[in-house]
């Protein structure tokens, strides 16, 4: 099974011990995120099991948290995600045009994966950035003011980067 | 030019790092604060500053304060609510992205204030870069004696830590935020016990919105008597605005509530009018849950008179023909959007949004995305807006917290002030999915009645 290394470790405990005794469990949600990032990009029953025994909670505390947020993926997703937003102020700048246009450019619907496993498509409620719509989080960032040459700059973009870390 | 008190200093170079704010005269409030002033005076200084939650409901600081129960051997704690998810709104990632050292200032003297030795940044999950840029401001100011232990030889501990959520508008409601924080889903508490006296791990707590804890800086250093003088009526001081939408300008402005709304949209100084000449149809002046108004009604009130940005203002004539200052989420839509459309993004939001407590809330606001869907793609009934109007009636004041509220809201304002655009999609579905109902009335003229 996968563990994180003792880095990762230290960086739990690290968190843990920013709170009084015995409420360890407040870590969940940062140690969620770690997890994610550190095993694939998505949360397994197994991750989930193991990031309980961590904090010493029951597996059910991880389950109703992991299944609450919308950042956590609890199925495998590409290696890109593109999780473009939807809401009010990005569809009056042109969103549902922004989604249509990765929908054909990548050949998948919204909640699909390319079949080489690079790119999933996500739909988002507000991220923030409505000054700067229409918007995409990739990875840590944003992605903001897109056009379809953005669109196509990002995806040649993250196909480089995909091939030079292979 | 408006007096700015928050951002005046967002834009000098390298503001970012502890030395270039510091040397803008950065940290001033804490030495004022831990050395000449009682943790009680400086509650004082926000309560006399008439300072007004930033986040969205507009309650008094100080009171809010005030309110804080001190048992003895109890921590107390202060948590920055940055779970900024307000559609709209993007005046917190701002201040922190650009000028993080201020939060950090305003928590260490509301810190103080309060009595919190751990006060945490709850910080939406998405903002994972703004993570880095505070953990590194608050790092830059433990190095130079500014938390940690004993700060200033005063005896005053205090550490701040940042934690992100993961994904969820609700925890922008505090308990939900405690809740989330703790660990847990994030379900808003019933209250009371409010968390002034039962917050975060059953501990009296203090949840503020980013821009009030930054703002708490300018009182300590001007003094609450004169941040009062600042604005109008019980609109003191400045407030962030985000503008966006179909504007020249988008962005974040610091104003200082006696400007008029046309001169906000219209100003170059602020959102420099509407793209391509294009007029103004609406406006959502507040975040996506204060009502939207007709360009008619958003100038003017229903009195004839100027609408002027503060909190008062904007909400003159109640929900009837008023809105509210919420968020500061200012979303502006021109002569070619369609209302239902845009609310129907809205109630999908709140629908995904709602954390399924309440039945009113988890089940309406599925129901009014289905009708919006049907009425917005052609298939709608003229039964359904009144099936519409029917449904958020039942939701508002109907749920634990104010998600239901706020999701009935933009669903209310939409049919009470855009009803025929909405007759005009049901009546005319070919026409509506092929071009839009367009401004029609809603910048005419209204009839303002005589003064009695």
């Amino acid at each position: 099974m996968a563990q994180f290394s003792a880095e990762k470790l230290n960086k739990v405990n690290e968190i843990i011990a920013r709170y009084p005794a015995g409420k360890q469990k407040s870590a969940l949600i940062p140690v969620l995120h770690l997890a994610q990032e550190e095993f694939g990009g998505w949360l397994s029953a197994e991750t989930m099991d193991y990031v309980a025994s961590l904090l010493k909670i029951e597996p059910i505390e991880v389950y109703e948290v992991a299944t609450f947020y919308s950042m956590y993926n609890l199925k495998p997703v590409g290696k890109y995600v593109f999780e473009v937003c939807q809401t009010g102020p990005c569809m009056l700048n042109g969103s549902d045009d922004i989604i249509e246009y990765i929908k054909d450019k990548l050949g998948i619907k919204v909640g699909e994966t390319t079949a080489d496993g690079l790119f999933t498509l996500k739909t988002v409620e507000c991220l923030g950035a409505c000054g700067y719509a229409p918007m995409m989080q990739l990875g840590k960032h944003y992605r903001e003011h897109l056009t379809k040459e953005k669109i196509d700059a990002i995806i040649e973009e993250c196909e480089r980067n995909a091939v030079t870390n292979n | 030019m408006g007096r700015k008190l928050l951002l005046e200093k967002a834009h000098v170079p390298g503001i970012r790092t502890y030395e270039v704010y510091r040397r803008e005269g950065g940290y001033r409030s804490v030495e004022k604060a831990l050395k000449t002033m009682t943790p009680d005076q400086v509650t004082e200084e926000v309560k006399k500053s008439g300072l007004r939650g930033r986040g969205g409901a507009g309650f008094p600081a100080g009171m809010k304060w005030s309110f804080l129960a001190k048992p003895e051997g109890v921590p107390r704690y202060l948590v920055c609510n940055a779970d900024e998810s307000e559609p709209g709104t993007f005046k917190d990632r701002y201040l922190m992205e650009f000028i993080p050292h201020l939060l950090v200032e305003g928590l260490i003297v509301a810190s103080y204030a309060l009595g919190s030795n751990k006060t945490f940044i709850y910080i939406r999950g998405e903002y994972a870069w703004i993570v880095d840029i505070l953990e590194q401001a608050i790092a830059e100011a433990k190095n130079n004696g500014w938390l940690g232990k004993n700060i200033l030889g005063t005896g005053f501990d205090l550490e701040i830590y940042v934690q992100r959520g993961a994904g969820a508008y609700i925890c922008g409601e505090e308990t939900a935020l405690l809740e989330s924080l703790e660990g847990k889903r994030g379900n808003p508490r019933i209250k009371p016990p409010f968390p002034a006296v039962k917050g975060l791990w059953d501990s009296p707590t203090v949840v503020n919105n980013v821009e009030t804890l930054a703002a708490v800086v300018p009182i300590i250093n001007i003094g609450g008597d004169e941040y009062a003088k600042i604005g109008v009526g019980k609109s003191t001081g400045t407030k962030l605005i985000s503008a966006c939408g179909n504007i020249n300008k988008p962005g974040v402005y610091e104003i200082d509530m006696t400007i008029s709304v046309e001169e906000f949209i219209y100003s170059d100084e602020y959102c420099g009018g509407i793209p391509d000449g294009k007029r103004l149809k609406a406006c959502i002046p507040g975040g996506s849950s204060v009502p939207i108004l007709p360009a008619n009604l958003l100038l003017k009130t229903a009195k004839g008179e100027k609408r002027m940005m503060n909190y008062e203002s904007l909400s003159d004539g109640g929900f009837a023909t008023g809105t509210m200052m919420g968020s500061g989420g200012f979303i502006v839509l021109d002569e070619d959007q369609c209302v239902v459309r845009h609310t129907l993004t809205l109630a999908r939001f709140y629908r995904h949004e709602s954390c399924g407590q309440c039945s009113p809330c988890r089940e309406g606001t599925g129901w009014m995305e289905k009708i919006l869907k049907n009425i917005e793609y052609g298939k709608g009934k003229k039964s359904d807006i009144d099936l519409l109007w029917d449904i958020q009636r039942k939701i508002e004041g109907n749920t634990i917290c104010p998600l239901g509220d706020a999701a009935a809201w933009p669903v209310a304002a939409a049919i009470r002030h855009f009803r025929d655009e909405f007759e005009w999609h049901v009546l005319y579905p070919n026409a509506a999915q092929n071009r839009n109902y367009g401004l029609a009335h809603y910048a005419d003229p209204l009839p303002v009645a005589a003064k009695t």
